[in-house]
């Protein structure tokens, strides 16, 4: 098997979708599997995300694997004006498997290009962030028992938000309907519905929260973010047009989960966190045993 | 050529051997020269802008003595010039004349319209699929899955 690597969710089929869930759930009960001892994998941090890169970093950890990197670009070559191609392939030399994020678009793509070992995009700017699609999948068979045939409600920034796109086109897999709520600015772009329609799968758009609360099996909630916006007005009129309370909640279907990417701001009030509805905590915590899900099927060891 | 002097767009142009390009835009023309590649080459090219054509208003023409085109270099064409036709002339005669195909990819003509992506910022050769819409192309960035309209070709 040639390298294989994983830079945006469609380079995955729906089989080694499936495989990598099923693996993050073998993890998911057995977190010591030191399997990956002697490998050396590298975590390329050019931008900082401290969240994706403890998780990554302990799934690289609990796999055995040694890692080595940097958590963002001032210090290094980089910013001396080495190319992204220079960088990627010194480090190809050094390690079995390259995880990096980048500021810019395209850039895990073209790093899988000229790399020799298999690279893992942990997001590229606001294009790709497949293995957050990877844990909210998981999240979703966990709480459901299933991915078909389910109605997930997307609400928030549809516009600019790269994991509502990733999440939409992961699930049309599995036959679902979509909910898309948003204000008018921030609507799902026409691209991504008209692969819907390609497919044949169903979605309704509003603008209220209240529309579709009560007829969802996964509400799928997201963070308006500032540093999207260009136009800084655009942007005050939408920040806080939806906020999700403990007392919105009483007629949800009983197996009604809410997912948010986190960090969340005010779109989720703290009562929410007590109701059995909440799953956005585990959800991060899925994010472990997903990635050590992909990396070792990447290095063809699951 | 003396039978040829009572036409005398042809006596201007006539080719004995080399590749008519007929039907480009007037303002696409110095774009496609660019396209193929022929800036700084030694033939001899005679370039018409602004000639009067029934089925477009205003074209252009390129005629290049001495050079014949794989299909595949003309067909990158298709991006700018869609409606080009394209005469190949041997011994003064066209014997063979072509349309363009759409190619599916498109490497290193286009610049991608994304301001975040590593194509503007690396040296990269860029690479994008067409998406035909019907009236218009559109092209899909293979490093940021951005799409692009045509403005950004050159
Ligand atoms: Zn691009």
């Amino acid at each position: 098997m040639g390298k294989k690597s994983l830079i945006s969710i469609g380079d995955f089929s729906k089989e080694e979708i499936l495989h990598v869930l099923e693996t993050a759930r073998e993890f998911e009960q057995n977190k010591e599997q030191k399997f990956l001892e002697g490998k050396v994998i590298a975590s390329l941090f050019f931008e900082p995300s401290t969240r994706t890169r403890l998780s990554f970093e302990t799934a690289i950890n609990r796999l055995g694997a040694k890692v080595i990197g940097f958590s963002d670009a001032s210090n290094t070559s980089q910013s001396k004006g080495e190319t992204l191609k220079d960088t990627i392939k010194m480090v190809s030399n050094y390690v079995d498997m390259i995880v990096m994020r980048h500021p810019l678009e395209g850039s895990s793509r073209y790093a899988s290009e000229v790399a020799s070992v298999p690279v893992v995009n942990a997001g590229d700017g606001a294009n790709q962030h497949p293995s957050q699609t990877l844990l909210d999948l998981y999240s979703i068979m966990q709480t459901q028992g299933r991915l078909d045939s389910l109605t997930i409600n997307m609400v928030g920034d549809l516009k600019y938000g790269r994991t509502t796109h990733s999440l939409l086109q992961a699930m049309s897999h599995f036959n679902p309907k979509f909910i898309f709520t948003s204000p008018e600015e921030l609507k799902m772009p026409k691209e991504y519905k008209t692969f819907l329609d390609s497919k044949g799968i169903a979605y309704e758009e509003t603008t209220s929260l209240e529309d579709h609360l009560n007829d969802c099996d996964i509400l799928y909630m997201t963070r308006v973010q500032q540093e999207r916006f260009t136009d800084p007005m655009e942007y005050e009129r939408v920040k806080d047009v939806y906020r999700l309370s403990a007392s919105m909640l009483t007629d949800v279907k009983e197996n009604m989960k809410i997912l948010h990417p986190l960090p969340r701001i005010t779109e989720i009030d703290q009562d929410v966190d007590d109701t059995p509805y909440a799953y956005y905590f585990k959800q991060a915590e899925n994010g472990l045993y997903v990635r050590m899900a992909i990396i070792s099927y990447l290095l063809g060891y699951r | 050529m003396a039978n040829n002097t009572t036409n005398k767009e042809l006596v201007v142009s006539a080719l004995e051997n080399g590749t008519v390009l007929d039907h480009i835009p007037a303002d696409k023309v110095y774009k496609a020269l660019d396209i193929l590649n022929l800036k700084g080459v030694e033939n001899q090219i005679t370039i018409g802008i602004n000639l009067s054509s029934r089925a477009q208003g205003k074209k252009g023409i390129i005629k290049i003595a001495d050079k014949f085109f794989e299909d595949e270099e003309l067909n990158k064409l298709a991006l700018i010039a869609p409606k080009a036709t394209v005469n190949v002339i041997r011994n003064f005669e066209v014997v063979e004349k072509k349309t363009l195909t759409m190619p599916e990819e498109i490497v290193g003509i286009a610049k991608c319209m994304n301001p975040k992506c590593i194509t503007n910022h690396q040296p990269i050769k860029t690479r994008f699929t067409t998406i035909d819409n019907g009236n218009e192309i559109s092209l899909l960035c293979h490093y940021c899955e951005k799409i692009s309209d045509t403005r950004g070709i050159l």
